[in-house]
């Protein structure tokens, strides 16, 4: 294990447990610097990603923190969701999911950045607003 | 009303079809997706994010059986970056409540776009 793979897992779990897209930043570590197919990348980080989802999970549910009822059919969808992703995903190819995968984030990420700034515009909410929320 | 409903069920299905897909075809990127579908049912941004990870864990789960299936990927492909990611996740949901994601995902977003960009360019 690399001081760089420990720094990018590091990365990633903060992020993900927040549920922050932190999945994303391994699998972007993993096409752009280790030159990772892209479905190994995604395949890698979903791997990744079970014991960590699960620790924050147990740690959420024993706080009562997650209303099982209310997401029971989004896990449902999501799990036909995903099983039709992936059946089609050889119809793509690694070319075309990795340009729609960077297209994916650049517009979240001009999104995350104009919701920021906003944000911080909105003069009568002051920094304690930001932090404490 | 019971139709209401009835279509509210169906909006959480359909756009947890899109969490699925999105996370199953890129690996990730499902948080984008049920983050905001939570929020529009009423959670407040943190109960969002928690749940999001809640709907996430299932669905990846049987996404990385695919992956593994499929023969992309074998089971002890993420191993190495275990122990960061531990470490990661524990601080994260212990710093949670204490910091705002609002503002980690606008440093995030100037990663996003820099990584998408080089990720169109390759």
């Amino acid at each position: 294990m690399t001081l760089k793979a420990l720094l990018a897992g590091l990365f990633s779990g903060l992020l993900a447990s927040m549920g922050l897209g932190g999945g994303s930043v391994l699998v972007l570590y993993l096409v752009l610097f280790n030159n990772y197919p892209q479905l190994k990348a995604g395949g890698t980080n979903l791997l990744f990603f079970i014991p960590i989802a699960l620790i924050s999970v147990i740690i959420y549910t024993v706080k009562k923190q997650i209303r099982y009822n209310d997401i029971i059919l989004i896990i449902s969808g999501g799990v036909l969701g995903c099983i039709a992703g992936i059946s089609l995903s050889p119809y793509f190819g690694n070319g075309i999911i990795k340009k729609a995968f960077g297209l994916f984030i650049c517009i979240l990420g001009i999104k995350e950045i104009i919701n920021t700034v906003k944000l911080y515009l909105k003069k009568e909410q002051d920094s304690d607003i930001i932090f404490k929320e | 009303m019971k139709t209401d409903k009835i279509k509210g069920h169906l909006i959480d299905f359909g756009l947890g079809a899109v969490t699925g897909f999105i996370n199953g075809i890129f690996g990730s990127g499902g948080g984008m997706v049920a983050v905001p579908l939570l929020t529009k049912k009423g959670m407040e941004q943190k109960q969002a994010h928690r749940n999001a990870v809640a709907v996430l864990l299932p669905v990846s789960a049987i996404s990385a059986f695919l992956y593994v299936y499929k023969d992309i990927v074998s089971p002890l492909d993420a191993l190495e970056y275990l122990p960061g990611g531990i470490t990661g996740a524990v601080a994260g949901t212990l710093i949670i409540s204490k910091i705002s994601p609002k503002l980690l995902k606008g440093i995030f977003g100037g990663f996003m776009v820099y990584a998408g960009v080089r990720l169109l360019l390759r």
